[in-house]
C-alpha cells in the first residue's frame, strides 16, 4: 500500500508539510504518536515524524518536517500526485490527556506541529491553555493562526525580535511559572536543548513538565533499541515507552549526542543527494 | 573399526575428479554386492565448499556454496539406513530423513525434495539455518561411531541440496476450494510464512500482516545474508502471494489495527499470532547508552534490511564506521554481529562471552567461521561497564574475568566473577547480543490473551491461545528460538485453526439452516 501526497507545501523556510493518503492511521491515530517513514522500500532510510493532524473521513494524516538531511529533502520535492513507498503506524503511547487545570504548551520550531494536536485535545479536555510559541526570526514560526484559536493565552516569541517578544521561550515559560497559582503542567515539544531548558525552569517550581523526543529509530516497534534514552537513570525505549516522559527525568545530555551519532554520514548523504538533484535540473 | 579424523581433512584437498571416481566406485560395489555398514562407514564426511575466509570478510555474499551432486550422493551413501531412525526422533518436525536421504543416495533428487516437503515448508531456509548437530545430527549413529556429532551424516547439507535445486520450480501448491473463512497471520517469520501456507491450503481467505516494510521477518532483518540468503526467502514469499495469501507490510497489529478490531470489525474468523520475540536485552551495566552501543538486533537490521553496507552507494542508512568492535554474547546472533562487524570493515572483531566455549548457544558451524575469519574469543570473560569519552562516545570496556562455578537453572555451569580481575578493551562499538525478552504490545492491546510470567503466551498443544479463535507460535509463545521451532509451530497452529474454522463453518451452516 503507497500513500498518495494530497497536497504538499513550504509552511516557512525549509520547513514543510503535507497531507498524505493513510487511512488506517487517520483512523486510529491520537495526539502524541507519530509514523515512520520510508520513501521507497530497497535503499530508503526509516525516519520517524509526528503526527501533525488527520483527518479519519479523508482518510487523511498531516505531517510537518524540516528539511535537515536526504530523506527530509527527498520528501520536500514530491508533488501532489507522488506517493510515500512506506509509512507504518500509528507508533508510540498516545498523549495522556486529561483537564489538569491550567496547562502551559510550549512550542519551539518546528515542535509547534507535534504540539497542535495535543494542545487541541487538552483544550477540548477542559484545560485552559496558555501558549508559548518560539522561533529564531518571524519567517520560521509556524502555525500561529492555528494556536490562537484554541489557546486561551498566546505568547511570541522571535530570538531576533521580528515578532512578538525578543526572547527565548524561557523567559515567558519562567514568568507564567511564577503566577500564583501556577500552571497545573507543561507540555514541551522543540529542538532538545530548548526541552532541556525549558525543563530547568519548570523543575524549579515543580511544574510537572511532558516532553515528547524525536531519536533516530530504525522499527519503532520496540525491536531494535536505537532511540534509547536515559530516564531517571535506566534505559528507556522512546518508540514504545515514550515517545512523551516526564521531561524532569530524561538525561538530554546524552540524548542529544544520540541524535548525533551519524551527523557526518548524514551530511554525506545529504549534499550527494543535492549534487544528484542539481544534475538532474531540479533546482532551477 | 578405528575412525580416524585425517579422512575427514583429506576431503578437503580431493579433487573433484577423485570424488566422482569415488562415487562410482562406490556405486558400482553397491550394484554389484551392497553396501556393508562397514563400506558407509569409510565414506569420508563430505565437507561443504565455503569461500576463502580472507576473501569472504569483504563481501555478503553466502559463505558456504553448497554440495555438488557427487557430494551429495556420496555423503548420503553414508547414511546407515538405522530402522531405529534417531534422526527423525531429533528433528521438531518429524522429517522423514532416513527416505529423504535414500532418495539422494539414489540420485532421485525430486523424490528426496517431495519427502521433505510433507513436514517442512522452507527446506532451503532450515538446510541453512537449523543447528543440526543438537537436533537430527545429534544421535546420528555414524556421528556416534566418530564420536562427534558433526561427522555424522550432514543431514541439513543434504536437505539444503535439494532444496536448491528445487529454487526454480515456481509451481503453486494446491489450493482446496474457498471456505469463505477469513485468518490473519501477524508476522511473517517463518512461523507465520508455514501457518498462512497450511491455511491457505486449506482453502482459508488468508492476509499476512507485517510491520516492516518488507516480509519474512528474521529472516530478513536478522540472519544475515552471507547465511541465508534473502532470494531464497523472497521466494517463500512469492510462493505465498501466488497461492493467493495478501501480504500488507507496514501494519503493527496492536497499532494500526488491534487484534479485536480485526476479529470483530474487519471479519478475520481465526487470528496466528507469531510476532516473534524482538525486545533486545541490555545488561543493565553503566555506560550502555552511549554513543556506539548497539543492541544486535538493531546493528542486524540496519546492515541485513537496511543494507547499511551500501551506505553512500544507494543505501540511506548509516551505521557506525567502526574499527574496534566487541560483540557481547554466545549465540548464533552474536556471530552473526560479530561477522557483519567484520564485512562492514572493522580490523578488529573481538566476542565477548561469560562461559566456557563449551556451553556457547551457536551453532558449531557458526563458531568455526567466525574463528576462520579471524574473530577473537575472550572466553569467561563479561564487561562490568562500557566506557566513553567527553562526547559519550564509547572508547572501551572495562572486563572481569570469571570462572566456572556449579551448574545452574539451565544446566550449563554457572560463571563466577574473580575478584580483581579487571581489564580494558579498547573499542569504538560495542554489541550487546544477550537475547531478547517478548514484545509487550500484544499484551498491552489484547487483555484477554493470557501471558506467562516471563510475557510469552500461553498456548495448549494444538498453539491455541486462551482466547477463541487465537493461535500463536514461534518465539512469542517459546522464547527466543529457532527457525524450525517457530516452523513447527506455525504448522500446529494452521492445522488447529483449520479444524476450528471447519467447525465454525458447520455451526454456522446449522443455525443459517435452523432460521
Amino acid at each position: 500500500m503507497s500513500h498518495k501526497i494530497v497536497s504538499i507545501d513550504e509552511l516557512s523556510e525549509n520547513v514543510y508539510t503535507a497531507e498524505i493518503a493513510a487511512p488506517l492511521i487517520a483512523q486510529a491515530r491520537k495526539p502524541g504518536q507519530f509514523v515512520i517513514v520510508g520513501i521507497n522500500s530497497e535503499y530508503s532510510e526509516r525516519i520517524p515524524l509526528t503526527i501533525a493532524g488527520a483527518d479519519a473521513e479523508k482518510g487523511t494524516i498531516r505531517l510537518i518536517w524540516q528539511r535537515v538531511g536526504k530523506t527530509t529533502a527527498e520528501m520536500a520535492d514530491l508533488k501532489p500526485g507522488d506517493e510515500i513507498g512506506n509509512i507504518v503506524g500509528p507508533l508510540g503511547r498516545p498523549t495522556e490527556i486529561d483537564n489538569f487545570g491550567t496547562v502551559v504548551c510550549v512550542g519551539g520550531g518546528i515542535g509547534n506541529a507535534p504540539l497542535l494536536p495535543i494542545a487541541d485535545a487538552l483544550k477540548k479536555a477542559g484545560n485552559k491553555i496558555i501558549s508559548i510559541l518560539g522561533a529564531r526570526t518571524k519567517e520560521l514560526l509556524i502555525l500561529e493562526d492555528e494556536f490562537a484559536k484554541i489557546s486561551d493565552e498566546l505568547i511570541v516569541t522571535t530570538d531576533d525580535g521580528s515578532h512578538g517578544r525578543k526572547a527565548l521561550v524561557t523567559e515567558p515559560l519562567k514568568e507564567i511559572c511564577e503566577r500564583d497559582p501556577k500552571p497545573n503542567r507543561a507540555f514541551v515539544i522543540g529542538p532538545a536543548i530548548m526541552m532541556k531548558f525549558c525543563c530547568e525552569v519548570t523543575k524549579q517550581f515543580d511544574v510537572h513538565t511532558e516532553v515528547s523526543l524525536n531519536t533516530i529509530m530504525v522499527d519503532g516497534t520496540g525491536m531494535c533499541g536505537g532511540c534509547r534514552i536515559e530516564y531517571d537513570g535506566q534505559p528507556k525505549f522512546v518508540c514504545v515507552d515514550g515517545p512523551e516522559f516526564d521531561g524532569h527525568k530524561v538525561n538530554f545530555d546524552l540524548m542529544m549526542k544520540r541524535l548525533g551519532a551519524y551527523k557526518e554520514m548524514e551530511q554525506k548523504a545529504h549534499e550527494q543527494y543535492l549534487e544528484h538533484r542539481c544534475k538532474l535540473g531540479l533546482d532551477t | 573399526m578405528p575412525m580416524s579424523g585425517d579422512n575427514v581433512k583429506e576431503t578437503l584437498t580431493v579433487t573433484d575428479e577423485q570424488r566422482q571416481e569415488l562415487l562410482e566406485k562406490i556405486l558400482k560395489k553397491q550394484e554389484t554386492e551392497g553396501l556393508k555398514p562397514s563400506d558407509r562407514y569409510e565414506i569420508p564426511p563430505q565437507e561443504m565448499p565455503e569461500q576463502d575466509p580472507i576473501l569472504r570478510g569483504s563481501n555478503v555474499d553466502e559463505v558456504a556454496t553448497g554440495y555438488t551432486e557427487t557430494h551429495a550422493r556420496l555423503e548420503a551413501l553414508r547414511c546407515l539406513q538405522c530402522k531405529k531412525t534417531p534422526c527423525i526422533k531429533g528433528c521438531p518436525v518429524r522429517i522423514r530423513i532416513g527416505d529423504f536421504i535414500a532418495a539422494i543416495a539414489d540420485g532421485d533428487f525430486k523424490e528426496a525434495l517431495a519427502i521433505i516437503k510433507e513436514n517442512s515448508l522452507l527446506p532451503a531456509v532450515c538446510g541453512r539455518v537449523c543447528p543440526q548437530e543438537v537436533q537430527c545430527q545429534q544421535t546420528c549413529t555414524v556421528g556416534l561411531k566418530y564420536k562427534d556429532p558433526t561427522k555424522g551424516v550432514s543431514i541439513g547439507r543434504l536437505e539444503r541440496y535439494v532444496a536448491d535445486l528445487g529454487r526454480n520450480d515456481d509451481s503453486t501448491p494446491k489450493v482446496a476450494p474457498d471456505t469463505g473463512m477469513k485468518v490473519a497471520i501477524i508476522g511473517s517469520g517463518p512461523g507465520g510464512i508455514v501457518a498462512a501456507a497450511d491455511a491457505r491450503r486449506a482453502g482459508n481467505d488468508v492476509t499476512i500482516f507485517e510491520a516492516f516494510h518488507k516480509p519474512g521477518g528474521v529472516m530478513v532483518y536478522g540472519i544475515p545474508e552471507f547465511r541465508l540468503p534473502k532470494a531464497i526467502v523472497q521466494e517463500e514469499i512469492d510462493a505465498l502471494t501466488r497461492m493467493g495469501v495478501t501480504i500488507v507490510c507496514n501494519f503493527v497489529v496492536g497499532r494500526t489495527r488491534t487484534i479485536e478490531q480485526l476479529m470483530n470489525e474487519d471479519g478475520f474468523d481465526a487470528v496466528y499470532v507469531g510476532v516473534g520475540a524482538g525486545l533486545p536485552r541490555f545488561m543493565g551495566i553503566a555506560g550502555e547508552t552511549l554513543v556506539g552501543v548497539y543492541s544486535a538486533n538493531e546493528y542486524l537490521t540496519r546492515a541485513n534490511l537496511m543494507k547499511a553496507y551500501d551506505f553512500g552507494k544507494g543505501a540511506d542508512t548509516p551505521i557506525a564506521m567502526s574499527k574496534r568492535v566487541a560483540v557481547i554474547g554466545g549465540g548464533n546472533v552474536a556471530m552473526d554481529s560479530a561477522r557483519t562487524a567484520l564485512r562492514l570493515g572493522a580490523g578488529k572483531v573481538y566476542l565477548v562471552y561469560r562461559r566456557s566455549e563449551k556451553e556457547m548457544p551457536a551453532r558449531v558451524e557458526e563458531v568455526h567461521h567466525a574463528k576462520e575469519e579471524g574473530i577473537e574469543f575472550l572466553i569467561l570473560q563479561s564487561p562490568k561497564r562500557i566506557i566513553g569519552d567527553e562526547n559519550s562516545r564509547v572508547t572501551g570496556i572495562e572486563c572481569l574475568k570469571y570462572e566456572l562455578g556449579e551448574p545452574d537453572d539451565s544446566g550449563r555451569r554457572r560463571p563466577v566473577p574473580i575478584e580483581g580481575s579487571e581489564f580494558t578493551i579498547d573499542l569504538d562499538t560495542v554489541i550487546i547480543a544477550i537475547g531478547n525478552g517478548s514484545n509487550p504490545l500484544i499484551r498491552q492491546t489484547t487483555p484477554g490473551i493470557e501471558f506467562n510470567k516471563w510475557g510469552n503466551i500461553v498456548v495448549d498443544e494444538n498453539c491455541k491461545t486462551s482466547m477463541e479463535g487465537i493461535y500463536a507460535g514461534g518465539d512469542i509463545v517459546l522464547g527466543a528460538a529457532t527457525v524450525i521451532l517457530a516452523m513447527g509451530q506455525g504448522r500446529i497452529a494452521a492445522a488447529g485453526m483449520n479444524q476450528y474454522l471447519r467447525e465454525k463453518r458447520r455451526a454456522r451452516r446449522r443455525f443459517a439452516d435452523a432460521q
